[in-house]
């Protein structure tokens, strides 16, 4: 469903992304992992069309989409850093993206339930905590309804319950059908959400398979472990 | 003694009686017998007048020797057909009106005049039409002569091939009064001349100067209107010329100018208006002369003032919306200038009595940079020029530092 | 387009609810009303506006609009990850800036002249005023944008913008004035001119002077000069490179935006 084909992509000198081609497989949920700055949210934010790519080909349905922006409205995406206009309220943000996707909000109204947004909605962005603008993000991706959702970070800086709710959201939507990426540094909640792993470092795949390959690969039982394992230079990979 | 007395005063009744008594209208008509001028002056008798019916005549050059008095009757035409002088009067008392004078021959030996006037006196010419002459009217070593209400129109191209609208040269205590002229090579040309007045003119797209006045002393020149002359009006080599009430406009060029004076003494410039021209004013070599209550508005230099001028006053000018108010060629200033109006002083009068507390500088910086450096003008009202001007109206290094109206008005004068 | 109208009118209640704006229309209110009451000329008034406009509108354009996108940068962000083109963004953000900016000019002179009645013979130059300045402010918006989309640090973009508009305000009629006098003895008034052109304050100074000093520029003896002041030419050739002005840093704008990366 989505693809990349030798993706390229530098900031200045530094090469963030090396010949990446990859395959997202639809209807489940793929963890992109990796230490920092290995070019995880490069990669979502090219599939997103906020960056750029220098070469390469990003396919989805079979169709390129670096040059497009329609393709957008089957995505939901929540950045790892929120950001919106800051003197709008809950609700008129909402609204406004709303009008700017020209879709109304179906299904998942009760999310602002779920991540007891309700006493904030007609605050201002700016008053906001960190915490809650995640909120807000993540209700925006989801809200909308759409075929592919995007999570950077996801539950980074939500409270446990707001996080364990979005994480049953989460899986709620890979079992409606939906494809999800999903960035995070949590194991637990890696092992706990995905079905397939992409494994970056500096900007090259490592890994690409099934959860279930990649600890049968490291010989390590515990996902953490089998990272750190093969973040290891002497790691052998076979 | 006293017979004698009588006898004269009889005699003389009886001349004058039998002056009255010739003095007959002949009529010249293309119908009737005197079908032609030549014709009506050779039958005249002096003081005779002579109308002439409407029609085109073409008569060559016409000598006038009688004093006769021609009338123009529904508009006749006398046409030099490009070649040559119209009237060339030689007699004392000839008045011309109502006559419409065509296409006096354009030459460069002879000055061909529509109506020339030599060695006369009490002359009139009046309510004329003068088209596409070489001189219009033109008196020379005449006196008490008068040029009143007439048109003038010319469609020379350049100003070797073009003549003056009215022309004076050496005569006295004459009137030029509400003529119009236009597209000749000066509006209205004195040379030589004296106690003469010249008033409510109008000299517009003249090749040359509007008006054009040398070695002319003790004139004086009123409410005339002088616009978009190539040159503007220049006034030059003469002493006590009054000129009052004048205006100058829309006198557009490098070298054109409002009013140009040269090697002017003991002259007054009082109440004229001088609007838009490129320079209300150049002033070189006049000494003496008092330039009192006129009006300089949105020109680009109200005046030019070269440093051979000396001891002239500037008294309650307006000074309004000048691009420059005031320009000169040196750092030494004899003349003084006191008590105008400068719509760009920007002083305070804290004592309210009408007159700014602060001096105002009128030569700034930039207008001597644009005089020595043409080019520069393109940077007129920048940024960059003003803090230039500011910076040398606080230390004056290449201004004049005498040149200071002491007491600027607030308001505009009236 | 609608998605344009849709950026264009939230970004316009946004700038109608911002300080600056009120502030930035006031002062024109409150300077075109003390100009035109208390200048007994027209002329005067005109002339003292115009030498504000030059200023003032480059800066308070290149600065605000260089902010507003730095400022925008979270709304730019959320509606990039919308189904919307980057040309649509681009066109609502920089009419959402340019045009309050440019109204509240507009109209804040154009009242102020209106409210004190001052005479009308002057007709001529307040519309050159009006166009200059609307031009102006659409011009340095243009450039704003560029510079902001150009460098990613808001510091270094703001030093860049000040430095523009330092150079194209002063320094530059500083540099044409010393080349005049530098080759003076040379025929360099053709040069003059057309360098004069480049710059787009300039370029609106000299239509401004087109109308306004004409009698001081016919004393020009150049004949290309006299060419360019003294037939339409001169007003042709500045408005056209006005638009030029505008339109090019705007392409380059949104040229670099569309490969920016967020």
């Amino acid at each position: 469903m989505i693809e990349l084909k030798n993706i390229e992509k530098s900031f200045g000198k530094y090469q963030v992304l090396k010949d990446i081609s990859l395959n997202i497989e639809p209807g489940k949920i793929t963890a992109i992992v990796g230490p920092n700055g290995s070019g995880k949210t490069t990669i979502i934010k090219s599939i997103l069309g906020l960056v750029k790519p220098d070469k390469g080909e990003i396919l989805i349905n079979n169709k390129s989409v670096i040059k497009e922006h329609l393709y957008r409205k089957d995505i939901g995406y929540m950045p790892q850093v929120a950001s919106f206009p800051d003197n709008l309220t809950v609700t008129e943000v909402f609204n406004m993206i709303s009008d700017l996707r020209k879709q109304s909000v179906n299904g998942n109204a009760n999310l602002i339930n779920i991540l007891q947004l309700e006493s904030e909605m007609n605050k201002k962005i700016k008053t906001l905590s960190g915490g809650n603008k995640q909120k807000v993000s993540a209700c925006i991706a989801l809200m909308f309804d759409p075929k592919i959702i995007i999570l950077d970070e996801p539950t980074a800086g939500l409270d446990p319950v707001a996080s364990a709710n979005l994480k049953k959201k989460i899986i709620e939507q890979r079992d409606a059908g939906k494809t999800i990426i999903l960035t995070s540094h949590i194991m637990t909640e890696i092992e706990e959400l995905s079905d397939n792993i992409l494994f970056l470092i500096e900007g090259k795949i490592v890994f690409d398979g099934t959860l279930k390959n990649l600890v049968e690969l490291s010989g390590q039982a515990k996902l953490e472990n089998a990272i750190a394992a093969m973040m290891d230079k002497d790691f052998k990979w076979n | 003694m006293r017979v004698n007395f009588s006898i004269s005063c009889i005699i003389f009744f009886l001349l004058a009686i039998q002056i009255k008594t010739y003095a007959d209208k002949i009529i010249v008509d293309k119908n009737t017998a005197i079908n032609s001028i030549s014709k009506a002056i050779e039958i005249a008798n002096p003081y005779d007048e002579v109308i002439i019916k409407s029609g085109h005549y073409k008569e060559g050059n016409i000598i006038i020797t009688k004093p006769l008095k021609f009338i123009g009757e529904n508009n006749p035409v006398i046409d030099g057909e490009n070649q040559n002088e119209i009237f060339t009067v030689h007699a004392d008392d000839v008045s011309i009106s109502g006559i419409t004078f065509k296409n006096a021959g354009v030459s460069f030996l002879k000055e061909n005049a529509a109506v020339r006037f030599e060695n006369t006196k009490n002359g009139i010419v009046s309510d004329c039409k003068f088209y596409g002459n070489f001189f219009g009217v033109y008196l020379a070593k005449s006196k008490n002569c008068k040029v009143l209400n007439n048109y003038f129109e010319a469609y020379g191209k350049k100003e070797t091939s073009s003549g003056n609208g009215i022309h004076l040269w050496y005569c006295r205590d004459s009137e030029i009064s509400g003529n119009k002229i236009k597209g000749h090579r000066d509006g209205i040309y004195l040379e030589f001349v004296k106690q003469t007045t010249i008033s409510k003119n109008y000299g517009s797209n003249n090749l040359r100067y509007g008006l054009h006045f040398m070695f002319s002393d003790s004139c004086r020149y009123y409410t005339n209107h002088f616009e978009k002359n190539s040159a503007g009006v220049a006034v030059m080599y003469s002493r006590y010329v009054d000129m009052e009430g004048n205006m100058f406009n829309n006198n557009w060029g490098p070298a054109s100018y409002g009013l140009l004076l040269k090697d002017i003494s003991r002259s007054k410039i009082e109440r004229n208006y001088f609007i838009e021209n490129t320079t209300g004013i150049f002033i070189e070599g006049c000494d003496g002369s008092e330039f009192l209550n006129n009006q300089f508005e949105k020109n680009g230099w109200a005046i030019k003032l070269m440093a051979n001028s000396m001891e002239n006053i500037f008294i309650s000018n307006n000074f309004i919306a000048n691009t420059f108010d005031l320009s000169t060629n040196s750092r030494q200033n004899f003349n003084k200038f006191n008590a105008n109006y400068w719509s760009k002083y920007d002083g305070y009068d804290l004592n309210k009595d009408g007159i700014g507390d602060v001096p105002y500088r009128p030569v700034k910086l930039y207008s001597i940079m644009a005089q020595q450096n043409e080019p520069s003008l393109i940077l007129l009202n920048s940024l960059f020029i003003d803090l230039l001007n500011i910076a040398e109206s606080v230390f004056p290094s290449l201004t004049p530092e005498t040149l200071v109206d002491e007491s600027p008005m607030m308001r505009k004068l009236n | 387009m609608e998605l344009i109208f849709k950026i264009i009118k939230f970004e316009f209640s946004n700038a109608l609810r911002s300080k600056w704006i009120l502030f930035y229309f006031s002062f024109f209110l409150i300077l075109s009303f003390l100009m035109f009451n208390f200048e007994d000329e027209t002329g005067k008034a005109v002339l003292s506006l115009m030498n504000i406009v030059l200023i003032v509108i480059p800066l308070v354009s290149i600065i605000f609009g260089t902010m507003y996108v730095y400022n925008s940068n979270d709304y730019i962000q959320m509606v990039l990850c919308q189904p919307l083109d980057r040309k649509s963004l681009y066109f609502g953000l920089y009419l959402g800036n340019a045009i309050p900016l440019a109204l509240s000019f507009v109209v804040g002179i154009l009242a102020g002249f209106i409210f004190t009645g001052a005479n009308t013979e002057g007709i001529a130059p307040i519309l050159i005023l009006t166009i200059n300045g609307f031009a102006l402010t659409l011009i340095f918006t243009s450039i704003a944008f560029l510079t902001a989309i150009k460098f990613s640090y808001k510091a270094k973009g703001l030093g860049a913008s000040i430095l523009i508009w330092l150079m194209l305000a002063v320094i530059y009629d500083g540099l044409i004035l010393f080349v005049t006098y530098f080759f003076r003895d040379y025929p360099i008034e053709n040069i003059i001119l057309g360098i004069s052109l480049i710059n787009p304050i300039d370029l609106a100074r000299i239509f401004f002077i087109l109308d306004f000093n004409i009698s001081a520029l016919m004393g020009y003896t150049g004949a290309l000069f006299n060419k360019f002041f003294g037939t339409s030419l001169g007003v042709l050739v500045s408005s056209g490179l006005l638009i030029l002005w505008f339109v090019i840093p705007f392409l380059f704008g949104l040229r670099s935006f569309n490969k920016k990366d967020f």
